[in-house]
């Protein structure tokens, strides 16, 4: 009897749940011409605090001391300042971020933020089913939508930095580099950080070793140590959840620093005398201006891109670690950088023309 | 020589980062398994234990009250799971699947309700952590750094194995264990409390689990976070199997599952081999070893078997 009536709740929640499922996507096209005539008109009659901005990580989490957290506090600093109202959601696996961005379509956001590439198929497909909703991805440069913005980061403009900073800093003249996954996007740190460090040190040597996951401390730390073992004394991560486990290598072998990657980590991770520096990716600066352009009713679908000049990376404040000859040295790489004086390598083909093919990973 | 005795030092190195956490859920498996209880819950009681290690590191300040705490946190899901599959006499493998929902879960629950609605927990401070046996006694980098300066609980682990071993092969409760996993009928006849048997072991699954899952957040790294266990319980379990029930036998197979973690950095090393290749090598060494060493394992006879005690 009790499976009975279970499987009879079950059946009543599963056909509510295909219900609300069906309704939407029937909602969605009648809205839609009505939105794309009166967007304009309608925006600056809504009161800044009408605006739903939602945030959906990647598998990283709100907490992840990397581009999740720093977006959410891009979107609390436009809470603070402009009165919206947002609020996120976390992925703990793939399989949630289309189900985190129908939550939000469901209740009506104006806005939803997808932190990171993983969230491209979902965005694209969420995009064309609510033509009515602004969408806005980090990371990605694919989704060609009216409504979809893509921010775009020169990641590689940090990393040369955080590079070069490594290239004057290693006593030993022997660094590492430990990826999180082998793809375009990801090489661009290795290309930035190679050249960084070969310009402040054409000696130098460059360990690399993909470890090829965002969430495997323990492959972090093995990959880390196995570094320090051949002789690196700073190691750089872009490896998200996976590099919590190579500053925690670094932190424990004395004499070992280790550099963070797109917050400012050393503000975030008690490790006081190890993290020298990190490569920002200023997502929070692109969320911010991405839901002020919203709110004044200028937001442009299509890539933006931020760079150095613009705000969009930089190297961390931090510097307590760092002498004051190796900052100004990178003050003055970073004009060089903004003024075109020296150029960053931003393709396979860029790198491997200026610098022959030192990076080992792509 | 050199690169040689470098890269075994590394080796070690990674086994004894990636093996106790994989061999305390397995010991905790054998326990269970042995006592003729279906545990496949341990993935769960894993996950609440990495986050009670967490969350009682940043409370307590002491990584060794900390790590004991996430035991108790893994023996309390025991005896959830112990009161439904021998008191209620539930299918054992919902269950250990409900189990493996609900430890997460409620991780993550009471993790946002504690830390500001974050699924992670703040870092902890390294004095916080599990301690390490030769702290700044070796070079960095030297071959006995990195054997011998790792956190002195991957040591303990082996030397819990070998007491495991003891308990089950040379006490008169690891032959009540043992027979009760295969004949629990012929046990009750003879007197043996079945009941009373199998709650202690389950019970004793979830601590060494909890363990297994602190190792993790107060050792290799120093926070909790979903992605931590990943998996790790299933590894463990097959483990398990792979080392026929037994705890040496399941010893051995987490060693090399954790050698497998150093050969894989090592072949990552300046990209030679594709990474998809790399991420093969568990898989293929475990195949490989179990058709070339290891015979068919013996399942303790009763596993799995509902038990009801007679009036």
């Amino acid at each position: 009897m009790k499976k009975k009536i279970l499987a009879v709740l079950l059946t009543v929640a599963m056909t509510a749940a295909m219900a609300a499922c069906g309704s939407k996507e029937a909602e969605a096209p009648v809205e839609a011409p009505s939105e794309e005539a009166g967007g304009d008109a309608e925006a600056p009659a809504k009161d800044a605090s009408d605006f739903k901005v939602g945030l959906i990580t990647d598998v990283g989490g709100i907490n992840d001391g990397s581009f999740n957290q720093s977006g959410w506090e891009g979107l609390q600093r436009a809470i603070d300042e402009l009165g919206i109202e947002a609020n996120y959601l976390e992925s703990k696996a793939d399989a949630d971020y289309a189900p985190n961005i129908e939550n939000f379509i469901d209740e009506d956001y104006d806005l939803i933020i997808c932190v990171g590439y993983m969230l491209a198929d979902a965005t694209r497909t969420a995009a064309e089913a609510n033509p009515d909703v602004k969408f806005a991805i980090i990371d990605d440069a694919t989704i060609e939508l009216d409504n979809v913005s893509c921010l775009m980061f020169k990641q590689e403009q940090a990393s040369y930095l955080v590079g070069y900073v490594a290239g004057l800093m290693t006593e030993k003249d022997n660094i590492g580099f430990v990826l999180g996954m082998a793809n375009e996007n990801m090489h661009l740190f290795g290309y930035g950080y190679c050249a960084g460090a070969l310009d402040a040190n054409p000696d130098i040597k460059i360990q690399q070793i993909n470890a090829d996951s965002f969430s495997k401390p323990d492959i972090g730390k093995t990959s880390a140590n196995t570094e320090i073992t051949n002789g690196a004394d700073i190691i750089f991560h872009a490896a998200g959840g996976t590099g919590l486990g190579v500053i925690e290598a670094c932190r424990e072998a004395e004499g070992v620093y280790a550099i963070g990657v797109d917050s400012d980590q050393a503000a975030t991770i008690p490790a006081p005398e190890t993290i020298i520096t990190s490569a920002m990716k200023r997502v929070d600066n692109a969320v911010f201006d991405t839901v002020e352009a919203l709110i004044n009713g200028t937001l442009e679908s299509g890539v933006h891109t931020y760079d150095l000049a613009a705000g969009g990376v930089d190297i961390a404040p931090t510097r307590d670690l760092l002498p004051d000859e190796v900052i100004a040295a990178v003050e003055e790489v970073k004009e060089k950088i903004v003024s075109g004086e020296v150029t960053v390598p931003s393709s396979q083909e860029e790198f491997e023309a200026a610098y022959g093919d030192v990076y080992e990973l792509d | 020589m050199d690169v040689l005795i470098k890269n075994l030092g590394l080796l070690i190195n990674a086994t004894l980062i990636a093996t106790p956490p994989l061999l305390l859920a397995a010991l905790g498996s054998c326990f269970s398994e042995r006592s003729g209880v279906v545990n496949i819950g341990i993935e769960g009681m894993m996950t609440i234990g990495a986050f009670t290690g967490a969350v009682m590191g940043l409370v307590l300040g002491n990584g060794w009250a900390a790590f004991f705490c996430a035991g108790l946190a893994g023996a309390a899901f025991g005896v959830i799971h112990a009161v439904a599959c021998i008191s209620f006499h539930a299918d054992q493998t919902i269950a250990g699947t409900a189990i493996n929902f609900f430890g997460p879960g409620l991780a993550v629950f009471l993790c946002k309700a504690m830390f500001d609605n974050s699924s992670d927990t703040p870092a902890m401070d390294p004095s916080c952590k599990l301690p390490k046996l030769f702290e700044g006694v070796f070079p960095v980098g030297s071959f006995w750094n990195n054997v011998l300066n790792v956190y002195s609980a991957a040591y303990l682990v082996f030397i819990l194995a070998f007491v495991c071993w003891f308990v089950f092969y040379k006490t008169k409760f690891g032959a009540h264990l043992r027979a009760v996993g295969e004949h629990p009928e012929a046990c009750e006849s003879l007197g043996i409390d079945v009941y009373k048997v199998r709650y202690i072991c389950v019970i004793l699954s979830g601590f060494l689990a909890g363990l297994g899952g602190a190792f993790v957040t107060l050792a290799t790294i120093n926070q909790f976070r979903p992605s931590v266990i990943v998996g790790q319980g299933f590894i463990a379990i097959a483990a398990v199997i792979f080392g026929k029930f037994s705890p040496g036998g399941a010893m051995k197979a987490c060693l090399l599952f954790g050698l497998c973690n150093g050969i894989k950095t090592l072949a990552a090393q300046s990209n030679t081999v594709s990474p998809n290749l790399i991420s093969m090598i568990p898989y293929i060494v475990t195949i490989l070893a179990l058709v070339l060493f290891v015979g068919k394992a013996h399942t303790p006879a009763a596993n799995g078997k509902i038990f009801v005690k007679s009036k």
